[in-house]
């Protein structure tokens, strides 16, 4: 129980709800702008990396995480674990042999 | 308002068990949707790595401030979908009703700019795989009657296959061509097409329409949790619904805050 009365789960205070609804629309014109600014290959690591802040706001405060029992984040992080392991050993495959497969057609690596 | 014990199913000991229980289930859920886009995250990935000219392309033909705005819409939901939980929680019913139907609205917003994304693409022949349409008129559009390699392709319906541009990719080929503007060529891209355009488009529609299947899937969720409330089923002591149906609805926020950089706002 808390002070609103509650039998069951916490109530996230309005203050907090709105609170973080403002950080994500920052963090969205943050974004957009960061990609007038040119950082070569970083550019993408970092509209990845807001983006993942992004994403722990919105569970971790829209999606009850913080005041949760701690199991349902791990089933989350799990989930995200996996899903690194599928994209990250497939790509162990992508740009490695790219010179091979098509003669004289791989952009992504140096020409020699 | 039901008694307390009218909700608690024979199987739990406490209310707060079956609401405990019930929340696990659904991020148990949530867990195989998150997989479920990371195979078209992993597509992407792929293609991108093998294929970065083709991305950094085709992706100016995505207009960035409707993406940026169906980013906003999208935040915006979710906040009013929070706020509904917490109505339910506070057992104020009006608040949850104008919550959910806010959220709706959202909903319906999102769709309807996607909706004039994809009409614009179809018009163009901005599509997948072989309903891809070469658009190497689009940079002549930009520079005057810039040079033209090959003949543009007619209006609307059925224009005759374009024959491929004969010129390497653009990493390897010269940047820009005879468009007598070399400005131009340079802040708008190769004015040379590359190869295989459609693979980003195929991994556009793919990712954004199964996003958009879920915002879909999503509203009717909502829509019934809409009537189920206007019926005053829920309450301090009950709310589970509600709260389930906004996990659902994060979600596919979450989703769409990764699709939006990934896919809008490529260097």
């Amino acid at each position: 129980m808390n002070e609103e009365g509650k039998v069951i789960a916490h109530v996230v205070p309005f203050r907090v709800l709105v609170g973080i609804w403002f950080a994500l629309v920052l963090l969205t014109v943050i974004t957009v702008a960061a990609t007038r600014v040119d950082l070569g290959s970083a550019n993408l690591w970092v509209a990845l990396f807001i983006a993942g802040i992004k994403a722990s706001l919105v569970g971790l405060y829209f999606m009850h995480l913080r005041y949760d029992a701690p199991f349902n984040a791990l089933v989350l992080i799990g989930s995200l674990l996996f899903v690194v392991l599928f994209v990250g050993l497939a790509l162990l495959d992508t740009v490695h042999y790219q010179s091979e497969m098509i003669p004289g057609y791989a952009p992504a690596m140096e020409q020699r | 308002m039901n008694g307390e014990a009218a909700h608690l199913a024979h199987h739990f000991d406490t209310e707060e068990q079956q609401a405990a229980s019930s929340k696990l289930g659904m991020w148990l859920f949530l867990a195989t949707e998150i997989l479920l886009f990371g195979g078209l995250f992993c597509a992407y990935a792929v293609y991108r790595g093998n294929h970065p000219d083709v991305f950094v392309y085709a992706h100016r033909f995505l207009d960035v401030p409707l993406g940026a705005l169906n980013t906003l819409v999208l935040i915006t939901s979710s906040l009013t979908m929070a706020l509904a939980v917490r109505a339910a929680q506070l057992g104020k019913q009006k608040l949850l009703v104008a919550m959910l139907s806010l959220t709706l609205a959202g909903a319906f917003v999102f769709l309807g700019i996607k909706f004039i994304e994809y009409e614009h693409k179809w018009k163009h022949g901005l599509l997948w795989g072989e309903r891809y349409q070469s658009q190497l008129h689009y940079g002549e559009a930009e520079s005057e009657e810039g040079g033209t390699e090959e003949a543009p392709p007619s209006g609307e319906g059925a224009a005759p296959p374009i024959e491929r541009s004969t010129f390497p990719p653009a990493a390897v080929g010269p940047r820009g061509l005879a468009t007598g503007d070399r400005e131009a060529a340079a802040e708008h891209g190769p004015a040379v097409e590359p190869e295989k355009v459609q693979l980003f488009f195929g991994v556009y529609f793919a990712m954004t329409g199964l996003h958009a299947l879920h915002v879909i899937a999503g509203m009717v969720v909502i829509g019934w949790i809409l009537v189920r409330a206007r019926r005053g089923q829920f309450g301090k002591d009950y709310f589970t619904p509600v709260d389930l149906a906004g996990l659902y609805w994060h979600l596919v926020d979450l989703i769409w805050i990764f699709l939006f950089p990934l896919l809008y706002l490529i260097h």
